[in-house]
């Protein structure tokens, strides 16, 4: 079924009109996010890092193309796969790294772990351990922003598999209703845990969702940063207009399994291959921006990045661990 | 002091506190249009315009929403229509509200006061009429309070609002027309702090919200005999006031706690256990419990009446450890 709220984009801006420094910061962030989540995936599986972790691996483009078009004023509501949200909106490696460790360091001095940062100094609230736990907190900061007068707007990201809790449509219901400042980001993965979407998810696109509660929806690939920049600037403009929620599907893949150690025994390598070999979202744009960047020029910024993530990755392994006495610090203010 | 109601003295504290800061706004079901179903919302929005919201019938996004725009700034209150509700934003209440604070590591506080009408009324039947204060006192990261009387009802709500942690605000729903002394402007009521409401020497009975009512009419029936009760109003049971319980006990040596709650797993459970573990040497006699048989609450008069504790209830436990 076609949902006539539903329009299919791709980008048209040609990439040379992007500017180098855009392009750059691109590919900066989701190498950034790649080579992190690869370093978590590694340390996770040594058994220095507890827990669990839940990657976002193959799906850097959706974060990165979305949020170029927000400022630290914007608010984003992230997930339990929420690393690549939370570099993306601008935290600091370091602290992202610790808080992974349960180091006293980390954003949340180690009470929350990969499934619970946050960094309100730039707007993100938090990731959530609860499948769809975030839509309604979304709202209500969108719900603040109106009634402070401000023009920001607050974001949600969420799989396909979170679409089908109620909290989206109750969300979504009174996000129009009021019309807030609201922008629905669905990364639409292929899998909600271990289950095909397909076989859970009534509609074959979830944008048609959007439909029953009146929002504007566009679907990109998700896995072309430039789609997503470009569709995301639509529909962010639109709500900055004051014009009421609306609706990104953004079509990626889950590359890595639902948490580190899932024996992912519901889809075959090949199909990951496949995945992997013609829809990378960093190859994607490397192929796109072959007339713009020397060989050289990327490799730089990977190895800016390297550095980065080395220096976080000893900063959180050197960082001391809460003492026990902080067992009821922060419970009450 | 004025003589009103209940539900008058809530609109007070809503009407003083809401024009003192422009960052708290009420949000609910039927509370703008209708002021709310039990009028405890009435003339609100005259006031305060697009600070009072009446929402959709969406349970979860009430309070998911009142806590992301808590963490935008906003000092949101929720009203659930009734506290049998609160089963449906659950989720938003004990793994959202209660624990953004302390799970991101003090970065933001979670300014909400939810209010949920509660209890027995006019025979509401088994989904309108429950109290369900324990669940809630079973939660780190919340407060809950729970006023039996006018004064308090607008003293904790004040408290409530200006507290940074998130708080359940029970009001009993046969209290809201119920008329009392209330101080005029500024009266804040510590959360956490009991209320002796008479002092006795034989036996401490604690009570809270609309119980307090009945365990006076059995300390009055009592007092009769030439029994001395010690009546206390626990007033927040998240904190409660452990210590003026355990100085009541020190002095009576004899326990009594009463709730309109089902008994078992009940907040008087934890009373007295705490009493048992920490004050067991006051005690001269078993303690007492008393609460609303292990049932749902059914709606025909005769089984309502066989569910109900009531001051006969009390009188009658009470006795049997004299």
């Amino acid at each position: 079924m076609e949902a006539p709220n539903i329009v299919k984009i791709s980008a048209e801006v040609p990439v040379e009109e992007y500017g180098k420094e855009r392009l750059s910061s691109f590919y900066e962030t989701m190498f950034k996010i790649r080579k992190f989540e690869r370093t978590v995936e590694e340390k996770f599986l040594g058994g220095e890092i507890p827990g669990f972790v839940h990657l976002y691996i193959g799906e850097e483009a959706v974060a990165t193309g979305v949020m170029a078009n927000l400022t630290a004023k914007d608010y984003i509501e992230s997930t339990h796969r929420g690393h690549g949200h939370t570099i993306a909106k601008g935290a600091d490696l370091n602290r992202m790294m610790a808080e992974i460790y349960g180091k006293k360091t980390g954003y949340c001095q180690g009470k929350g772990g990969s499934m619970h940062i946050a960094d309100f100094s730039v707007g993100m609230l938090g990731a959530n351990g609860v499948v769809g736990g975030g839509y309604n907190l979304a709202a209500g900061a969108a719900l603040a922003l109106k009634l402070q007068g401000k023009k920001d707007i607050s974001v949600v990201f969420f799989g396909d598999g979170a679409s089908n809790r109620g909290t989206f449509h109750e969300a979504a219901n009174m996000a129009s209703v009021w019309k807030l400042p609201l922008l629905f980001v669905c990364e639409m993965n292929e899998y909600a845990s271990t289950t095909p979407y397909r076989t859970a998810t009534s509609v074959a696109d979830i944008a048609q969702r959007a439909y029953g509660y009146d929002m504007p929806a566009v679907i990109v690939d998700g896995n072309d940063v430039f789609s997503v920049y470009e569709g995301a600037q639509r529909l962010v403009e639109h709500i900055r207009g004051g014009n009421g929620p609306a609706f990104l599907e953004c079509k990626t893949y889950r590359v890595k399994g639902h948490f580190v150690g899932d024996p992912e025994k519901y889809r075959t390598r090949e199909e990951v291959q496949k995945n992997i070999d013609e829809r990378d979202p960093i190859m994607l744009f490397e192929k796109k921006t072959a007339g713009v960047f020397g060989p050289d020029e990327l490799n730089a910024i990977q190895a800016k990045v390297d550095a980065m993530i080395a220096s976080a990755l000893k900063f959180a392994q050197e960082s001391p661990e809460p003492a026990a006495s902080e067992l009821f610090a922060d419970l009450y203010v | 002091m004025k003589n009103i109601t209940f539900s008058q003295a809530t609109l007070e504290a809503m009407e003083e506190e809401m024009s003192r800061d422009g960052s708290i706004y009420v949000m609910g079901e039927d509370i703008a249009r209708q002021g709310g179903i039990f009028g405890q919302f009435k003339g609100l929005p005259d006031k305060f315009g697009d600070r009072v919201k009446d929402t959709p019938i969406s349970e979860t996004a009430i309070i998911g929403v009142a806590v992301g725009s808590a963490l935008a700034g906003m000092r949101p209150v929720a009203d659930m229509h009734f506290a049998d509700f609160m089963g449906v934003c659950m989720d938003e209440i004990f793994n959202q509200m209660a624990k953004v604070h302390y799970m991101f590591g003090g970065q933001k506080t979670v300014p909400v006061v939810v209010r949920a009408p509660d209890g027995i009324i006019n025979q509401a039947a088994a989904q309108h009429s429950q109290c369900v204060e324990a669940w809630f006192a079973h939660i780190p990261g919340l407060k809950v309070v729970i006023p039996s009387n006018p004064a308090d009802a607008k003293g904790l709500l004040k408290s409530a609002i200006r507290d940074d942690n998130p708080v359940i605000y029970f009001e009993h729903k046969g209290l809201f027309s119920m008329k009392g002394d209330v101080p005029e402007g500024e009266h804040l009521v510590e959360i956490g702090k009991a209320r002796i409401d008479r002092e006795g020497t034989d036996l401490t009975l604690v009570s809270w919200s609309m119980m307090m009512h009945h365990a006076a009419k059995a300390a009055d029936k009592l007092a009769a005999e030439g029994i001395s009760v010690e009546l206390i109003d626990l007033r927040s049971i998240s904190p409660w006031d452990k210590e003026a319980v355990l100085k009541s006990v020190a002095k009576t040596g004899r326990l009594c706690v009463a709730q309109e709650a089902v008994k078992q797993g009940g907040f008087a459970g934890e009373v007295v256990s705490t009493i048992v573990e920490e004050g067991l040497e006051y005690l001269d006699a078993p303690v007492a419990r008393v609460g609303a048989p292990f049932s749902p609450i059914p709606f025909a008069r005769p089984l309502e009446q066989a569910y109900r504790v009531t001051a006969d209830t009390i009188y009658d436990a009470v006795k049997k450890i004299l």
